[in-house]
């Protein structure tokens, strides 16, 4: 038998971004034991890289703004492949978790009637964005994270989870190891709140830390979990393409909202070129309207910069794919050309945009008050997930929950740029509302001894294998290079039904080459040892996104088909299901989306 | 395409030494491209510790030919090439393995300072107002990304280690975060005094040089805060006030 430590838990919380953080405040405050995992130092999460800011109808800005344009604007952005109840609750609770992150310490930038002040975003209709310059997800962690030092729970830093034990049906406890002396711990727990966040490192050019390898998705899926949407990748329009060492770093939409343009290499600012019919009434159609809008003009329409981020993407790489791309293969996007407008420019950009000024200056050596900054579009968020309920953020497996962006439902086909953030804070409370609730009303649950074991075992065997075949045997790094490169070019942001078939191949072989790899040296912080495990999850969440893509035979929201241009009516009835079958085997299905009660109904046409 | 030497440092609490690699090196490469870059080719268990690569979180700290830093924000172009970079861990936190260090300290005394207390809402929908100018400081101070870089490079925690009487530089921003903000209520003038090591800055700025924030951290931060511990402490007219106060 293996040593381990143990803990026990009413509720264990997965991972300690801003879902996971939220989840563990509310069911410590809701009486229940809490423990926090998290595989960086606390803090660390990928949170921390969100920058544009959190949609909350609040209507500070403009009092025109409530809950119900920004649930049809939530709708509409995904195309009506949302969970309508998700999306509902999501509009009508952020301004409520917005203000409470106030009370606990948050200072976001302000009106000049000292309420919070709210920016412009993509796909909003109104300005709608609570935000700390372009630093909104670590104004956000640090306060969930200092806010949650004094709630009893217990943190786990630096722990990585590498399989979840069940009871039956039920969840029952999490095996995981310590990254600084490589030992395994079981944490036995009633509930289980999953909030690992994203899976961009399946892909080369990612905006995702290292940390979005779509672990918890992997581990619920692996216990039994229902996915749904995987095919609905986010690819944000702007990422840094030069230098390559810096290549998918993320250029906030910020810019955009704060009068930044889209240009071609001949200086055309394409965007007007190809405004979607279903925004038409909404969107400017001359760029003196669109810098009215950007500077608060009520009567002006949006520019079309600000349309949703898979229009925005695809424009950009129809410039590129016609030669009208810059130097580095992606456009221009210029924020220093307001000095025509505005007197003090340069100083209004550091105010309005001080870690993308200080992102380029340091990492490109450009001055973005005074040139424009290349870009190009980057894998960025996985709108699809573990299938959760509505309201509780239940999975189909008894006692394990799951929010942020590892659970899908609320972003549909497409995520509104600063949805997430109150995402995060709307169903990471919920989520541990349930999951403390669900660990008061069940007995205990019992785990194993040979299911840990077994678990142990298969987490040891890189190790095992570097022990056998001495040099021999590849290492992880390569298969991991591999993958990323093929879900890049063949199931990247412009599909197709041969490119993915071959992906879904080469998949195959590289499950059994990843099955092969060793490691060397000792468990101790031994980032090869992590690399070989993650390769699991890596291929668990690219083999479900490519079977959903290659199913979804239409074009809709991040999901483009070039072999299937339109949208068709018969997929947008319906969501992807996958799950894994007795057999071992990933299993898929096509589940019609639940009809939208009137009342729901009655305000997207109002607002059409 | 040019080949740098890379002086890394490797080991972990017991023993350690330098080891160098070589690895090519294109335009616009920062150190943690170059080490990433060993890990996968040369070295896969070599312990280095980041996260987003864009300055934002603060993992990567180490210190590049002496100078504490981060490892994704130095471009290569930025230091001297043609001699062997050295990499080696953060001096003032102990080593856990190669470039990775215990800074769970950080964790510990961040839990020690009294947390933030806001005043009862303002206004009639149960939410507060501040002006723009008011949170400015504030905002500076919340730019703090932890990398831990000042506390680093603090000489009462580098040289002196002074770690259980002093909260170095990162927790004095943070309390003086707590201290300015305007809807705050709480006091932590005593606890800085006494049990946080107000004292032990002699305000060398050595902080504020590494910071790559760019927080004015003693300008702004630790100055004003031994401003206030004096004036409640040491200023003889403020204690005189204070008396009779407390007589009337």
């Amino acid at each position: 038998m293996s040593n381990y430590e143990t803990h026990e838990y009413d509720v264990l919380v997965i991972g300690a971004g801003g879902a996971g953080l939220r989840a563990a405040i509310e069911a410590s405050a809701a009486g229940a034991k809490v423990g926090l995992i998290c595989k960086s130092l606390l803090g660390k999460a990928h949170t921390v890289m969100a920058e544009g800011g959190m949609a909350a109808a609040m209507g500070n800005v403009d009092d025109r703004d409530n809950w119900r344009v920004h649930f049809a604007d939530t709708m509409r952005g995904g195309q009506y492949t949302n969970n309508w109840r998700m999306a509902e609750l999501h509009a009508k609770e952020a301004p409520d978790r917005v203000h409470e992150l106030e009370a606990w310490g948050a200072v976001f930038d302000r009106t000049k009637d000292g309420k919070i002040l709210q920016r412009n975003f993509g796909g909003h209709r109104y300005p709608r964005l609570a935000h700390v310059g372009d630093r909104t997800g670590l104004e956000l962690i640090r306060t969930l994270q200092d806010h949650g030092i004094h709630q009893g729970i217990e943190v786990h830093m630096e722990q990585t989870v590498v399989s979840f034990l069940k009871d039956g049906d039920r969840v029952a406890a999490a095996l995981a190891y310590d990254r600084e002396r490589g030992r395994f711990r079981v944490f036995k727990t009633r509930a289980i709140v999953v909030a690992t966040g994203g899976l961009g490192r399946a892909y080369k050019i990612t905006s995702n830390s290292w940390e979005g390898t779509g672990d918890g998705v992997s581990l619920a899926y692996h216990a039994g979990a229902e996915l749904l949407d995987m095919e609905f990748i986010q690819f944000h329009p702007t990422g840094m393409v030069w230098p390559p060492s810096v290549m998918g770093i993320l250029v906030t939409e910020g810019v955009r909202g704060e009068g930044g343009v889209l240009r071609n290499s001949e200086g055309k600012r394409f965007m007007f070129d190809d405004i979607p019919d279903n925004y038409k009434s909404q969107t400017s159609d001359n760029e003196e309207e669109g810098w009215r809008y950007v500077t608060g003009d009520k009567n002006a329409r949006r520019p079309p910069e600000l349309l949703t981020r898979d229009h925005v993407a695809r424009c950009i790489m129809r410039e590129v794919k016609a030669g009208r791309g810059s130097p580095h293969g992606g456009v221009f996007l210029d924020i220093a050309w307001i000095k025509e407008k505005i007197a003090n420019a340069p100083e209004h950009i550091k105010k309005k945009l001080p870690s993308m000024y200080h992102q380029f200056m340091q990492l490109a050596n450009l001055d973005i008050t005074k040139e424009p900054m290349e870009v190009g579009p980057t894998t960025h968020y996985a709108m699809g997930g573990i299938r959760v309920d509505g309201d509780t953020q239940m999975s189909n497996v008894p006692g394990l929950f799951a929010a942020g962006e590892c659970a899908a439902g609320l972003n549909g086909a497409n995520r509104l740029g600063g949805n997430s953030l109150s995402d995060l804070l709307v169903f990471g409370k919920r989520a541990g509302e349930y999951a403390a609730k669900y660990a008061k009303e069940n007995p205990e649950a019992a785990v194993s001894d040979s299911d840990i074991e077994s678990a142990v075992q298969e987490a040891l065997a890189p190790f095992e294998r570097g022990a056998k075949h001495g040099g021999s045997a590849g290492g992880p790094y390569q298969v991991q290079q591999v993958l990323q490169g093929l879900m890049q070019n063949f199931v990247g942001i412009v599909r197709r039904e041969d490119e993915m078939a071959q992906a879904l191949n080469m998949i195959g072989e590289l499950w059994t080459q990843a099955g092969e790899v060793a490691v060397y040296g000792h468990r101790e912080y031994n980032p090869g040892w992590h690399t070989a495990l993650d390769l699991k999850h890596l291929l668990t969440v690219s083999e479900a996104i490519t079977r959903s893509a290659l199913e979804r035979k239409e074009s809709r929201g991040g999901h483009f088909r070039e072999d299937y241009e339109a949208k068709d009516p018969v997929f947008g009835a319906v969501n992807m299901v996958t799950w894994k079958g007795a057999d071992g085997t990933m299993n898929l299905r096509r589940e019609p989306i639940p009809a939208m009660p009137e009342h729901l109904k009655q305000i997207i046409e109002e607002m059409k | 395409m040019k080949t740098v030497t890379f002086r890394i440092w490797r080991g972990d609490a017991n023993s350690g030494k330098l080891v160098d690699y070589t690895a090519e090196i294109t335009p616009g490469m920062v150190v943690l491209d170059v080490v990433h870059d060993i890990q996968a080719k040369q070295a896969n268990d070599l312990a280095c510790r980041w996260n987003c690569k864009a300055g934002k979180c603060g993992s990567c700290s180490a210190e590049i030919n002496g100078v504490p830093r981060l490892m994704c924000m130095t471009r290569l172009d930025q230091i001297p090439i043609e001699q062997p970079v050295t990499i080696t861990p953060l001096k003032a936190f102990p080593v856990i393995r190669d470039l990775t260090t215990d800074v769970s300290w950080n964790f510990r005394v961040k839990k020690k300072i009294k947390p933030f207390k806001p005043c009862k809402p303002q206004a009639a929908d149960g939410t507060w107002r501040m002006q723009q100018e008011d949170v400015d400081r504030v905002q500076e101070f919340r730019k703090c990304i932890e990398c831990f870089l000042c506390q680093n490079v603090c000489h009462v925690l580098r040289d002196h280690h002074k770690h259980e009487e002093f909260i170095g530089p990162r927790y004095l921003v943070y309390t003086a975060a707590l201290e300015m903000h305007p809807l705050d209520t709480e006091d932590r003038l005593e606890e800085l005094k006494r049990a946080h090591g107000m004292g032990y800055c002699n305000i060398t700025k050595c902080c504020t040089k590494v910071c790559p924030e760019h927080i004015t951290i003693t300008d702004n931060a630790i100055i004003p805060l031994k401003e206030r511990v004096v004036d409640e402490f040491h200023d003889p007219l403020g204690w005189l006030w204070k008396l009779l106060r407390k007589k009337t």
